[in-house]
């Protein structure tokens, strides 16, 4: 019951309620819990509602790092 | 879509494996070993769907925490949702605890029995069954941990908007940091450190995990569900023990903020305080619960139909409430995939997809020849 998936919100609606695109799906989902939704936002999406945004830059920072770590290790790794 | 995949690389993985083994034999040669508890259910379905526990260096366990809220439900609050149903009520509810055995039986039994059960995916459903039948009252099986706590209570805040006077909910709110507390207090369990879960973080923010790391000198370090976020998550734990430190590290910034999700705990604030909760497993913990302030206490079922939550009577046989806790393994209770199986589940951890026993079941049940 804990499933949360991001999802890729392509509207939002008058009355706060959005739709998010998951793998091609539309989905309603609630955007009442996340601050200042907007178009074209990732979000996280926990029983229809979204409970969080899913930032692209600090998943793109995280992501360096990983790659920048795993490359020093692989060098240095006995 | 891209961070999910990229998250999925196993070029990068692969050095990250040679990492986990050096981290590992550094700790020994202190003389040093790492039980690492992954609290989250959604990350124990994680490590073994990607076979991350094999994996690991001899000296590193991973060990499954409290983190199921269908798993931690106390068999009375089952009954207490059977007594309802059996009244006419209609419940409606996650699908998964359609399956968790009360005392006597299970939702799923007594719908068909011909009582009135409804699966919703959301809690919003509630709330259109509720519009749609205003001649009957509909109880939604209000259970989760923090993140799912805001996306429930806001039926709450619907109803009153609404004037939806026919809803209310059967409140067993959990609340994760008292759990850990729970887990850490007691002396039979040895956890060394917390991976800690996602998506209850991102509502709660990683400063609440402070003390663990400040008193009791666990380092806890918050990751996502994809495999490197998992195997970097072990390294950073790892690091910190052969380093000899205990801090709370976030490394589900993409998600995770550093004060958490403000508006989903000012929507629990207004209309939740603290309450002592029962625990499978874990008994009753002072403050590990949320139930409804007594403004709203027409919205709580167990007040508005008097039918009080007891403690139930378990599963005999079951050892869900040792392997909630971390204490014993699933291979170890003799009734793993032999009487209890996710057809047929004999105690709620083999029920919920994301329970440590149907994690195992799924994933590792060759590990046990
Ligand atoms: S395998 Fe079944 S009976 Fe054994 S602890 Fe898990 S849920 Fe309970």
């Amino acid at each position: 019951m804990c499933l949360a998936v991001p999802m890729r919100i392509q509207e939002i609606r008058p009355d706060g309620m959005g739709i998010g695109e998951l793998a091609g799906t539309r989905h309603e989902v609630d955007l009442s819990l996340v601050k200042a939704p907007g178009v074209g936002d990732y979000v996280i999406v926990h029983a229809g509602y979204a409970i969080e945004k899913l930032d692209e830059n600090e998943a793109g920072e995280r992501l360096a790092l990983f790659k920048e770590l795993a490359d020093s290790w692989q060098v240095h790794s006995p | 879509m891209k961070y999910v995949d990229s998250f999925r690389d196993p070029a990068i993985a692969a050095p990250l494996c040679d990492r986990l083994k050096t981290r590992g034999a550094a700790l020994a040669a202190r003389g040093g070993r790492a039980r690492i508890m992954e609290v989250c259910g959604s990350h124990t379905m994680a490590v073994g769907r990607h076979g991350i526990r094999q994996l690991l260096p001899e000296n590193v366990t991973l060990i499954s925490g409290p983190g199921c809220p269908v798993c931690v439900t106390a068999p009375g609050y089952i009954d207490a949702a059977i007594a309802l149903a059996r009244r006419g009520v209609t419940i409606a509810t996650f699908g998964d605890m359609l399956h968790v055995p009360g005392s006597e039986g299970t939702l799923g039994e007594c719908r068909s029995g011909g009582a009135s059960v409804e699966v919703c995916y959301s809690p919003r459903s509630a709330r259109d069954l509720a519009l749609a039948r205003p001649d009957r009252e509909v109880v939604f099986l209000a259970i989760g941990f923090e993140t799912t706590i805001a996306p429930v209570v806001s039926l709450v805040d619907l109803a009153l908007r609404e004037h939806i006077g026919n809803l209310s909910l059967l409140t067993a709110f959990k609340l994760v940091p008292p759990a850990l507390r729970a887990v850490l207090d007691d002396p039979e369990i040895q956890v060394d450190a917390f991976l800690c879960p996602a998506h209850v973080s991102a509502i709660i923010g990683p400063r609440t995990y402070e003390p663990f790391a400040r008193d009791f000198r666990k380092p806890c370090v918050i990751a996502g569900f994809e495999p490197l976020d998992i195997l970097f998550g072990l390294c950073a734990i790892l690091d910190q023990m052969v380093e000899g430190r205990a801090s709370v590290e976030n490394l589900y910034e993409r998600v995770v903020h550093e004060d958490g999700n403000p508006i989903a705990r000012a929507l629990m604030d207004r209309y939740l305080r603290p309450v002592a909760a029962r625990w499978r497993g874990l008994g009753q913990l002072p403050d590990s619960g949320l139930m409804l302030r007594d403004e709203f206490v027409r919205y709580d079922a167990e007040k508005r139909f008097d039918v009080p939550v007891g403690p139930g009577r378990e599963s005999p046989g079951c050892l869900c409430g040792e392997v909630i806790k971390g204490k014993r393994s699933p291979l170890e209770c003799p009734l793993f995939a032999q009487r209890c199986t996710p057809t047929d589940p004999v105690g709620p951890c083999m029920v919920s997809s994301e329970g440590t026993c149907s994690a195992y079941y799924k994933y590792e049940r060759r590990m046990r020849a």
